[in-house]
Order: C-alpha cells, then sequence, then structure tokens
C-alpha cells in the first residue's frame, strides 16, 4: 500500500518535472526540473529495492552532472529563450507519441514470466546486499534458517560480476573515461589559451 | 507497483526526451532531453531486473545483479558523454557565440 503510494505519486513529479524539462522556455528552470527528474529516478531505484544504484544516481546525476548542466547554462546566454522549439516541431510530436502508443501496446500485450513472490524477496536481499551484508533479522524475517542459503545470498554481489563476467566491459569503461577526461581538457582549454 | 506500470513511466520518460531531442534548437536542451532518455531506461534495466530475473537463478544468485551492473555501465557513459559534450558546446560558443543546433552548421573556425 505504502509502496504504491510512494510509486504514483514519485511517477507524477517525475513525469511532470520531465515535460517541464522539454517544454519550459527558461534553461536554467529546466536545468533545476532536470535534478528533480533525477531524484525522482533515484526514488524508483530505492523502490526497486536497488539502494546501490540510488545512491549512485544521487551522487553522479544529481551531484555531478546537473551542476554541470547548470555551469554550461551560465556560460552560454539566451538562457531566457534558449529552450525555443525548432521546425520539426509536429513531426517531434508525433513520432515519440506513436513510440509510446507501440511500447504500451508491447508492455500490456506480453506475457511477462514473472517471478514468484518469494523469489522476488531473495530479489530484494540480494540487491540488499550490494550495500552491505545482510543482517541475521533479515534472514529470519524472510525465514531463511538453513546456513547453506544464507552463505550463498551473502556471496551475491555486483562486484561479482563487475570484476568477474563484466570485467572486459568494465576496463573498456574505464578507458573510455580516461579518453572523455582527457578530450573534454583538450576541448575546454582552447586554441589561444596556451 | 507491477512490472507493467514501472515499464509504463519508463516508456513515458523516454518518449518525453525524444520529443525534447528531436524539437529543440538549444544543444544544452538536446543534452537534457538525451539524460532523461538514459533515466528512462536505466529504469527498465532495474525493473527486469527485479521483476523478470534470469533463468540462472539457481545457479548463480550474483546474476541477478545483471541488470545493475549494466545501469552502472549505462551511467559512466552517460557521464563521458555530458563531459565531452558540453566541452564541445563550450568550444563552440566561444567560435560561433551561438549554441543553436539550426544555425550551426560547421565544427571548425
Amino acid at each position: 500500500m505504502i509502496h504504491d503510494i510512494a510509486f504514483w505519486s514519485l511517477s507524477v513529479i517525475t513525469i511532470v518535472s520531465a515535460i517541464g524539462v522539454v517544454v519550459v522556455k527558461d534553461l536554467f528552470r529546466s536545468a533545476l526540473l532536470l535534478a528533480v527528474v533525477f531524484v525522482g529516478v533515484a526514488g524508483f531505484f530505492f523502490l526497486l529495492s536497488a539502494e546501490f544504484l540510488a545512491v549512485v544516481q544521487v551522487l553522479i546525476y544529481v551531484g555531478a552532472i546537473s551542476i554541470l548542466f547548470i555551469f554550461a547554462v551560465m556560460l552560454t546566454t539566451d538562457i531566457q529563450r534558449g529552450n525555443s522549439p525548432n521546425k520539426l516541431h509536429i513531426a517531434a510530436t508525433v513520432v515519440p507519441i506513436l513510440l509510446l502508443v507501440v511500447v504500451l501496446f508491447g508492455v500490456f500485450t506480453s506475457e511477462w514470466v514473472e517471478l514468484d513472490v518469494d523469489k522476488q524477496d531473495t530479489v530484494n536481499l540480494v540487491q540488499a546486499r550490494a550495500v552491505g551484508a545482510i543482517s541475521e533479522a533479515e534472514f529470519a524475517a524472510d525465514s531463511i534458517n538453513d546456513e547453506f542459503s544464507q552463505q550463498v545470498l551473502q556471496d551475491a554481489d555486483i562486484a561479482d560480476l563487475l570484476v568477474g563476467e563484466y570485467v572486459l566491459a568494465f576496463e573498456g569503461v574505464s578507458v573510455l573515461l580516461l579518453a572523455a577526461l582527457i578530450g573534454s581538457l583538450a576541448l575546454a582549454r582552447g586554441r589561444g589559451s596556451k | 507497483m507491477s512490472l507493467e506500470s514501472l515499464l509504463s513511466v519508463a516508456a513515458i520518460l523516454f518518449c518525453i526526451g525524444l520529443y525534447g531531442a528531436l524539437s529543440r534548437t538549444n544543444v544544452i536542451a538536446v543534452f537534457m532531453s538525451i539524460e532523461i532518455m538514459f533515466n528512462a531506461v536505466n529504469l527498465t534495466f532495474v525493473a527486469f531486473g527485479r521483476y523478470v530475473t534470469p533463468q540462472a537463478f539457481d545457479v548463480n544468485l550474483s546474476s541477478l545483479l545483471t541488470g545493475q551492473v549494466f545501469v552502472i555501465f549505462v551511467i559512466t557513459v552517460a557521464a563521458a558523454e555530458i563531459a565531452l559534450g558540453l566541452g564541445i558546446v563550450l568550444a563552440l560558443y566561444r567560435t560561433t557565440n551561438s549554441i543553436d543546433l539550426s544555425k550551426i552548421v560547421r565544427l571548425r573556425h
């Protein structure tokens, strides 16, 4: 019940501010509304018991990317009327609506193979483990008493996947970050300022 | 809260972002819309990871977190993209004195 209330209020807040981001003329306000969207998505992550991602979302999106956007908005002019639509206005309205209709049709007509509720509880536990060990009380609450399955649950970990199965992607992403860092330094430094 | 409602919210967010990315002329506004689209996709990843987990459920419990690992990669790539993109925007603004996409026709001096 409380989950549903939280979910629907989060949905309304997130969608309304997302519409605000693309509609509001004042770019500075859209940047602030974008921060609200990011916080809303972090709230969804909390509701889905993906606490680690929620914290990462707040740190990186709300803390870093929003600030970056606000800086970029303030460093360029035309803030007040900078968000004006272009000539493709009609096509840009029709295409997303068509896409939305198609996607929603797919979502509601597909028969999703969802997990049983008790397995979903296990997923919740494993996801919670990503930010800390599962306490004895939590095991007791989900009536997981045998030692072996407790150990299996404790061993499941995001880091296990990051530096295990997906280690190649992990290294690739770190090289990408380095390249982006050097690239943006070179771009921001400019041609004239040595 | 069900899988369908989560996917619907994510789809609506994605389409709002798509509308913004297609219809705005300001580069920074387009970037903001793209960020909304990234967030919608991340939401979908986590929702699927929570409700429709891989068949490997009984083999290796870590694989339950695959969706979250993908989201971490998406966030990293998005951060790199934004850092580079805003760098390009500032460089463009320095050389052409405008960040209007309908007026920018070249990247060099």
